[in-house]
């Protein structure tokens, strides 16, 4: 049981340190304005260059077979440099990695890693939010393709997206969670028409909605088998509740170590109740760093979680909400601490709403009788 | 980095975790029973988990912090009414000043709020002091940061009224009796000390929220309203699951406070320790409260079990510092002392 670097550790601890010095972008805080998103697939592509992007991903794919515990030095590292996060692809990757054939992995997973090819993720629709398997894009086989039709919505990074992972309905005359299946389709065409969501605090480059008006998506690109899409969007969305997965403690630090400087400039120009907020921020950002060394360093078993990602994501929530509140008690923070609390009040809702989280951990985990 | 528990690790859990499941109080009459009480004295003392801070003969301690956790959290979660906290931080205690073990059983004199170790100028109270002859705190001359004086005194053995129904507490003043001077202890060293008791206590939090958690589960499955089981309410769901998050991170961070302990520098272990002790002593309260939320009417009965998890956790939450004095303690650390929150 041991939180502190191996040899090796410390050795990619220096050598990514050393890296920060000269390649940290001067980007603006993730998600809390228009330049970052400008400047993101950049920085993406600069990281992965330097071979501190996908730390633990198989090096067919591009990335670095590293112990998965790495991301948790490259988050430290990352928040300390003030430089952005890393790009959250994870789950993503995890979903093409585990459903996809070896062609699909051969020829999908590459360009994701190393940013040369940029993804949006078609899940959610207007009327199946929370209940995602009602989901009524159609998705019907013409020759070599499959001709889709639909409306998806809070579909991050749309209007950068070379492609689009979709959930569509191949089977209505199954139960609903069984007709489903994945489909890479490409979003530079005629019959795909995407428009960005203004988000309440401003930023205009990270949702979106997308229209399929008979979209076309090759046959050759479906991901897994016919009906496998909801077995896939499992392996995603539970992924996607990863702090470990998503590099978010890298986000929530950076900001702690902004508030806590602008605090350090004035000592005495903030109350005890801001400074509370603070000390907040700081003890449960440690926590959620505490508990992805423990979720990963799981995983060097190959443990993968299933219900326990709802606790993470519980966990990443209140970490991000309360970082939000001490923004916003304390008004620092790049000067973006309006667009940084305003951005917290989404993660209770993507990837799963908090509520939803609540039931899963009361009925897979507490193992409470459902309703 | 690999914080995955060694097969040794969780061999000490697994027999700290059944003997507390065999021997610990299944409900408020249990603690009653004196014979149980002293089979389950028993079982800890061959067990030796009280001495696991014992100097080796290079004055290292026999077992690192971890283990110190792992055990204080399978004894909470029963919660188990017997002494461990105290004589294991009493042990430690000797350690550091290089004196030879205790010849009878001791314990830790608190400062009345519990915040720290007493000192011999003022009213104190013995803290975990089942079966303890004798309390350890700190002499009067505090004016030297660098070498301070542990000195002994021996304990009543009439127990105060306790806010916790299952550790003993003995309230005394030092100035009525002998003191007898045990050793010298440097300040660096008394800082690790008290990261290990902030560390120690945020364990045991984290031990009686699970079984604060474990109870109310069992009840919501079981307890029927409108023909059905009240766990089964989404309103009830939720609760639970809340005080079940709060209590995996409170896992995670005393795990890392836990190692911080024996791994990093006196101060850096502090603030580790505070870190996780803010986040403990609140997620165990709200869940100690939900779990007698739960339990609706029953849990405002003295027969019910659930608010000896609350009782435990309020005096846990205090011991060296509760929520303000912790928070205080990471933003000294993390701004360099200069802040204000007092």
């Amino acid at each position: 049981m041991d939180f502190g670097d191996s040899p090796a550790e410390a050795e990619f601890r220096t050598r990514l340190r050393t890296w920060l010095v000269d390649n940290t972008p001067d980007l603006p805080a993730s998600s809390t304005s228009d330049d970052y998103w400008a400047g993101q697939a950049d920085w993406h592509r600069s990281l992965y260059a330097a071979g501190f992007f996908g730390l633990s991903w198989p090096k067919e794919i591009g990335g670095q077979e590293l112990p998965t515990t790495c991301d948790v030095i490259l988050d430290d590292e990352l928040a300390a440099a003030g430089a952005p996060p890393r790009p959250s692809l994870g789950y993503l990757v995890q979903g093409i990695w585990h459903h996809g054939n070896e062609d699909i992995r051969r020829r999908l997973l590459p360009g994701i890693v190393d940013g040369s090819e940029r993804w949006c993720q078609g899940f959610s629709e207007p009327d199946a939010g929370s209940d995602l398997a009602s989901l009524r894009t159609t998705a019907v086989r013409d020759g070599d393709d499959y001709v889709l039709n639909g409306h998806k919505v809070w579909t991050s990074y749309s209007d950068a997206a070379d492609w689009c992972l979709v959930l569509a309905r191949t089977d209505s005359t199954v139960p609903k969670h069984k007709g489903i299946s994945a489909f890479r389709v490409p979003m530079h065409q005629p019959g795909v028409q995407q428009r960005p969501l203004k988000m309440i605090n401003g930023v205009t480059r990270e949702f979106g909605e997308v229209h399929f008006d008979n979209a076309r998506a090759s046959a050759a690109d479906m991901i897994g088998e016919p009906g496998e899409g909801w077995r896939l969007a499992m392996t995603v969305v539970s992924h996607e509740r990863e702090p470990g997965e998503l590099g978010y403690v890298a986000r929530y630090r950076k900001s702690v170590k902004q508030l806590a400087e602008r605090v350090a400039e004035t000592p005495d120009g903030f109350r005890s109740d801001q400074l509370e907020q603070l000390a907040w921020a700081m003890v449960e950002s440690q926590m959620l760093r505490s508990h992805v060394c423990r979720r990963l360093s799981d995983r060097l078993d190959g443990i993968t979680h299933g219900p326990e990602g709802s606790v993470d994501k519980l966990l990443m929530t209140q970490v991000e909400q309360t970082v939000g509140h001490a923004a916003l008690a304390l008004g620092g923070g790049e000067d973006t601490w309006l667009e940084l609390y305003l951005y917290s009040r989404a993660q209770s809702v993507m990837g799963g709403t908090a509520q939803i989280q609540r039931n899963l951990v009361a009925t897979r985990i507490l193992g409470l009788p459902t309703s | 980095m690999d914080v995955r528990l060694s097969d040794e690790q969780r061999a000490l859990r697994d027999a700290a975790a059944a003997v507390v499941t065999k021997l610990g109080p299944g409900s408020v009459a249990d603690l009653d029973d004196k014979s149980r009480a002293q089979r389950l004295d028993a079982a800890i003392d061959a067990a030796g988990w009280r001495d696991l801070r014992a100097a080796e003969d290079d004055g290292s301690p026999l077992a690192s912090a971890v283990e110190v956790a792992l055990v204080a959290e399978e004894l909470a979660r029963g919660p188990a009414d017997a002494a461990y906290l105290g004589p294991l931080l009493a042990a430690e205690l000797r350690r550091l000043t290089g004196s030879p073990a205790a010849d009878i059983p001791e314990t830790l004199a608190m400062s009345r709020d519990l915040a720290g170790l007493a000192s011999a100028s003022e009213p104190a109270i013995a803290i975990d002091a089942a079966g303890a002859q004798r309390a350890l705190l700190l002499g009067s001359d505090v004016s030297d940061a660098r070498l301070i004086t542990v000195v002994a005194v021996p304990l009543a053995t009439v127990a105060t009224d306790a806010v916790d129904l299952t550790r003993r507490a003995v309230a005394l003043d030092p100035a009525d009796g002998e003191t007898e001077q045990v050793g010298r202890v440097a300040g660096e060293d008394l800082v690790r000390f008290a990261a290990l008791g902030l560390a120690v206590a945020s364990a045991d939090l984290v031990g009686l929220m699970r079984g604060a958690i474990d109870l109310a589960c069992e009840y919501a499955a079981t307890r029927k309203q409108y023909d059905l089981a009240v766990g089964s309410f989404q309103a009830v769901q939720h609760l639970l699951a809340d005080a079940y998050v709060a209590m995996e991170g409170s896992r995670s961070a005393a795990l890392h406070a836990a190692w911080a302990v024996d791994a990093l520098a006196p101060a850096d272990a502090l603030a580790a320790a505070a870190s996780a002790k803010a986040y403990c002593a609140r997620a165990a309260r709200s869940a100690c409260e939900s779990s007698i939320q739960v339990h609706g009417g029953i849990g405002n009965t003295w027969e019910c079990k659930a608010h000896l998890y609350l009782r435990r956790a309020l005096v846990s939450s205090e011991l060296f510092g509760g929520v303000g004095i912790s928070l205080q303690r990471v933003l000294d650390h993390e701004l360099g002392a200069t802040s204000g929150l007092r």
